[in-house]
């Protein structure tokens, strides 16, 4: 298996990686779980049977462990694991200070399916049959994982139900 | 106890969740990545670390294994194609790994230091070319060869073009002194690394070597 350099996997893919984190887990957190997510990708690396797809694989890696951070009720594994003030931070006030931070809270609150499916979709722009590969979904899943995390946070941050052209709008 | 400003109440959801997460710039991602990098060379999964070594030739990149150094090359080569290829794979930007290389480069550069004192890992290269490169580190400070006179010190006389083919895939440039050696009479030949014969020239300057008419 011909793999490309790891440090090159992180030049084109390392910033989504981080942006997608940072939105699932917080600004404050995303840092443990990029170095989570590194550790645990190049532990794999070597034994990869596949290089069609390793902007995918690299996301699924990061969607594990945003999955196991928030498992663990938001707590960073590698850091300040005995505070706590720390404990609830997955829904709270994680980015109190930054903008829109009801939004991004709101966001954490979601399932988890519907929060990393809502996530790729439009943090990262990924279509629909891309967003099945990285959850493990079909596509129409996670057409309906988007629809479903959507639906939610408009009733949570009190937003009218869009119209049914917007969703027509969304082809991908 | 939030502070953040809402959003205007006609901006839609989706538009948003566009504008993406406060905090996910290139510069926080910069941070992340290199403390990452830092845990996976302590952890040992990183089976190639480098770092970037600022000299008077150009920025270098000096990637280093368990073993020893295995690739010095110019920032913008794609020495890390070769290395992956032929070693690992698992490389990632962790410059810990190479500070006593760094160090020893920058004396060198500073006319501080006159023989490098590092372990090599010699993977990159084998057979005559690895023959050719080890006879060649032992060529002094301040002292030329003929690509000629390397090829007998092998035990490969007249084999001076394959000597030539071997220096041109020196993996590790400037330490392994390929700038050290020149044509029959004193022509400067070739130099492979960036900015080509006037990096030779730049190199040769620094040990004191006066070029003769070439």
């Amino acid at each position: 298996m011909d793999l490309p350099p790891f440090d090159r996997l992180l030049d084109a893919h390392g910033e989504d990686v981080h942006r997608y984190l940072v939105a699932v887990v917080g600004r404050d957190e995303a840092a443990d779980c990029y170095q989570e997510t590194v550790l645990a990708a190049l532990r794999a690396y070597p034994a990869l049977r596949s290089a069609a797809n390793l902007r995918g694989w690299l996301l699924s890696v990061a969607h594990s462990k945003a999955m196991d951070h928030h498992r663990r009720g938001g707590r960073s594994r590698l850091t300040d694991r005995d505070l706590p003030e720390r404990a609830d931070r997955v829904a709270g006030d994680v980015d109190a200070g930054v903008p829109d931070a009801s939004l991004w809270a709101a966001v954490r609150r979601l399932p988890e399916g519907q929060r990393a499916a809502v996530v790729h979709r439009f943090v990262l722009d990924l279509p629909y049959a891309d967003i099945g590969g990285v959850l493990g979904c079909t596509e129409a899943a996670a057409r309906q994982r988007v629809r479903a995390g959507l639906a939610t946070l408009r009733r949570s941050l009190g937003e009218p139900a869009p119209s049914c052209t917007r969703l027509a709008e969304d082809p991908r | 106890m939030t502070t953040s400003t809402p959003p205007p109440a006609d901006v839609d959801v989706v538009a948003r969740l566009r504008a993406g997460p406060a905090g996910a710039d290139p510069e926080a991602h910069r941070r992340a990545r290199a403390a990452a990098a830092a845990a996976a060379d302590r952890l040992g999964l990183a089976d190639v670390a480098w770092g970037a070594v600022d000299s008077p030739v150009g920025t270098l990149h000096v990637a280093a294994t368990d073993a020893g150094v295995v690739c010095i090359a110019w920032a913008g080569d794609d020495w890390q194609a070769r290395v992956a290829a032929t070693v690992s794979p698992r490389i990632v930007e962790a410059p810990a790994r190479v500070d006593e290389a760094r160090r020893q480069l920058d004396q060198y550069f500073a006319h501080q230091r006159r023989a490098f004192e590092l372990t090599l890992d010699w993977r990159l290269s084998g057979g005559f070319r690895r023959q050719v490169l080890q006879a060649l580190a032992e060529v002094p400070f301040g002292v030329v060869v003929t690509y000629g006179e390397l090829a007998e010190r092998v035990g490969r006389p007249g084999a001076a073009r394959a000597v030539g083919s071997a220096m041109a895939a020196n993996p590790v440039p400037i330490v392994v002194p390929c700038h050290r050696v020149l044509r029959t009479g004193g022509g400067l030949g070739g130099y492979s690394g960036r900015g080509g014969l006037g990096t030779k020239r730049a190199l040769l300057a620094l040990e004191g070597v006066v070029l003769g008419v070439g």
